[in-house]
């Protein structure tokens, strides 16, 4: 009994962090410019590695994995804002333009306020 | 084989068979990328598919030592996305369009005269306050 509810539950998580991936990958091929694909990338292919990684912990069913998995995931979602705020931030200051139809950037004058 | 594990093999397929497609969509935004930070965006999406391939494939097998090495495998990249923002930071802004650029570079190396070795290396007048200058202003 437990051990179908641990495997749905794992089927669902590995669906969702597919899922989540496959929408990350969407994006970084639909969306216009650098700093839009960034909010793809770094957002739902985060959160879908993590599900993936949860998934494993999950399955696996006892505690010690289930926290090493756990630390994984915080891991990810702790580590991908600092890459993509440094990368956005290199990638603004060097002046890599905003999409055309952008209406605004709050980092225009950026250098000359701090 | 119960209902819920078969439901488990099934949907790992076919995560694997989406993971499979996002990765080429990845990997197409690499080949294709117009600007170095997208293909830096992309490869580090691309780590982000492999471990959840690596997480896909721990589940089938059984074998959880393959989160330590999923845990790895994300501490490189986020280091190699670092260590890329640090290149682009320090590199500047040069880049033309496609192709264009490292041509022209190539081009311009290798029209470039030869420079010619100096003969005589120019004396660095002495300045500053050393103790050697001033036992030279001594005498």
């Amino acid at each position: 009994m437990i051990d179908g509810f641990l495997a749905l539950l794992t089927a669902f998580l590995v669906l969702s962090g597919a899922g989540f991936a496959l929408v990350a990958a969407i994006g970084l091929n639909r969306l216009p410019d650098l700093y839009t694909r960034m909010h793809a990338a770094s957002k739902a292919g985060t959160v879908g590695s993590g599900l993936l990684l949860l998934a494993v912990g999950v399955h696996a069913g006892d505690l010690p994995t289930f926290a090493r998995a756990l630390a994984g995931f915080f891991f990810f979602v702790l580590t991908a804002p600092i890459s993509a705020h440094l990368l956005a931030m290199a990638a603004h200051r060097v002046g890599y333009p905003l999409h055309a139809e952008s209406v605004r950037d709050e980092m225009k004058d950026y250098d000359k306020r701090i | 084989m119960t209902a819920a594990q078969m439901v488990l093999s099934f949907s790992i397929w076919l995560a694997l068979v989406v993971l499979c497609v996002s990765f080429l969509m990845t990997v197409w935004r690499v080949i294709k990328g117009p600007t170095l930070p997208d293909r830096v965006v992309a490869l580090d999406m691309l780590t982000g598919i492999v471990i959840g391939f690596i997480a896909l494939i721990a589940i089938r097998t059984g074998f959880t030592l393959y989160i330590d090495i999923a845990i790895s495998l994300g501490l490189v990249g986020f280091l190699a996305t670092v260590a890329f923002a640090r290149f682009v930071l320090s590199r500047g802004g040069r880049e033309g369009p496609p192709g264009e650029t490292a041509k022209a570079e190539m081009i311009k190396a290798l029209a470039a005269p030869v420079p010619e070795t100096r003969r005589s290396p120019r004396k660095k007048p002495a300045t500053g306050t050393g103790p050697a200058v001033r036992r030279k202003a001594k005498k």
